[in-house]
């Protein structure tokens, strides 16, 4: 064997029979092996093999969909960390809460991530809602993907606010009492709506334990099968679409 | 078709990176994605793929600066007898609370909240936002008086019921809409204003009306719901 550097070791797994029937492409040095990166990859071939250049410019987007995104990774990574410590019950979770920040390894970290991230998807949900109104990215045959978007902005105050409820702390206690007060004044479905999200007529054990459910089961399948229609129907629809084209007959309108 | 179609000459190339001319049909309910003329393509990866790992590690690195920094709050014990004064909901609802101030709670609370949905939602299916063009170029008479009469039964509405926070922002948008009338003339700033459809002035008064309301709910409100200074908000008992 000759001498051992990086990029003899390198070669010598590219070539080794598991990486080949694990990534099948040789190194991405030729246009057809970064074709095949992208789609020979289940994660990465939703996106196309190529791209319009312009689409890549910072003000093209402004990232904030992709932000949203980071930010519901990030949820989603320090969510389940935190629910190894979690109890969805009176006064337990409180006490986890306390337990978290003074005597579990990086808790009061955990925590402070999944609080301001949760805090950078709603802004950034928002954002990315302004910026594609004003950029008219709305219009045919992106209508139904802006329909979408409204759901996902949705789901995400909801996700936001029944995690709200968890700390069962004043804060949250009160502001998630405000907030089904207001449910209530709905005509006839308002009580009945409010007495099944709360499992009562108060916020209460019975609250917690169903925001607890809504919050870590249901509202994150429903986020991930939203965000799987929203980011199919962007490749399907032609990409990305920035701002609308300086001159329109640039662009074939329908 | 409204397009006349281009000469058609076939290319035969073995670069790879020259893309196919392609012969599009378009009919006008199809994508309006095919443009005339051919734009510079670029290889996802590794163009688009390092530019998003690059967007991935910083946006983590900037929230895991910012956990470092700040603790999210705690407070004490929830105590279903010991309300505190003000009582908030989260900071995305808090223009809502502040509505709940002067309007009913079933005005606030349901039928606002469900009149931005459902506008949100018929955005991309109304004409007026698919076909519109700068404010003034359509008929400016009828154009004067329909601004001045909507921002009139706005200022008259919510003037009723003192709601202050809405009248402002409605009348400094009616005046930026007065002001892109004088096209031609003026800096940049106006010949910007100008340009404004009438959607998006729409759409400018409700984000300025909401991030007033959130603000005003968020750092001005104390106990009550009286108007403070944000370091008043809980004054010592």
């Amino acid at each position: 064997m000759s001498s051992l550097t990086l990029s003899t070791l390198t070669a010598w797994v590219r070539n080794s029979a598991v990486y080949r029937s694990i990534i099948r492409h040789g190194v991405a040095d030729t246009n057809r092996n970064r074709s095949l990166v992208i789609f020979e990859n289940l994660f990465l071939h939703v996106h196309p093999v190529k791209v319009r250049e312009k689409t890549l410019k910072f003000t093209h987007t402004f990232w904030l969909g992709g932000i949203t995104m980071v930010a519901t990774f990030v949820l989603f990574a320090t969510g389940i960390l935190l629910m190894f410590y979690y109890h969805p019950s009176v006064p337990q979770a409180y006490r986890d809460m306390k337990e978290l920040m003074f005597v579990v390894d990086n808790g009061v970290f955990y925590r402070n991530m999944h609080r301001w991230a949760a805090h950078l998807m709603v802004l950034g949900a928002m954002l990315h809602m302004l910026r594609v109104f004003y950029h008219r990215a709305y219009r045919p045959p992106r209508q139904f993907n802006w329909v979408v978007g409204v759901v996902l902005l949705l789901i995400t105050l909801l996700l936001s606010y029944t995690g709200y409820l968890l700390p069962w702390d004043q804060l949250a206690f009160w502001g998630v009492s405000v907030g089904t007060n207001m449910a209530k004044e709905a005509p006839l479905i308002g009580k009945p709506l409010r007495f099944l999200l709360l499992g009562g007529n108060i916020v209460s054990e019975n609250a917690l334990l169903r925001f607890y459910v809504l919050h870590c089961v249901v509202l994150p399948a429903v986020l991930m099968l939203f965000i799987s229609v929203h980011i199919w129907r962007i490749r399907k629809d032609g990409g990305v679409q920035g701002p609308p084209e300086k001159d329109p007959g640039e662009e074939v309108e329908p | 078709m409204s397009q006349t179609p281009q000469t058609f000459a076939p290319v035969e190339s073995s670069d790879p990176m020259v893309v196919p001319k392609r012969v599009a049909m378009v009919r006008p309910d199809t994508r309006p994605t095919i443009r005339r003329r051919e734009e510079k393509w670029v290889m996802t990866f590794p163009h688009l793929i390092i530019r998003e790992v690059i967007m991935f590690m910083l946006v983590v690195i900037g929230l895991a600066v910012v956990a470092l920094l700040f603790n999210a709050p705690l407070e004490g014990l929830a105590n279903p007898l010991e309300t505190p004064n003000p009582s908030k909901a989260p900071w995305y609802f808090l223009g809502l609370q502040e509505l709940l101030h002067y309007f009913p709670p079933v005005v606030a609370g349901v039928v606002i909240p469900g009149l931005v949905v459902v506008a949100l939602v018929v955005i991309p299916y109304a004409r007026i936002n698919l076909v519109a063009g700068p404010l003034w170029s359509g008929d400016r008479k009828r154009l004067t008086t329909g601004i001045t009469a909507v921002t009139g039964v706005l200022v008259i509405l919510f003037s009723t019921f003192q709601c202050w926070a809405i009248v402002v922002p409605s009348l400094i948008v009616a005046a930026a809409m007065f002001l892109a009338r004088s096209e031609g003339s003026g800096g940049s700033f106006r010949r910007f204003l100008a340009l404004v459809t009438l959607p998006e002035w729409v759409m400018t008064w409700f984000v300025l009306v909401a991030a007033i309301l959130t603000i005003i709910g968020t750092f001005f409100r104390g106990p009550g719901w009286s108007l403070v200074w944000p370091w008043n908000m809980y004054p010592p008992a």
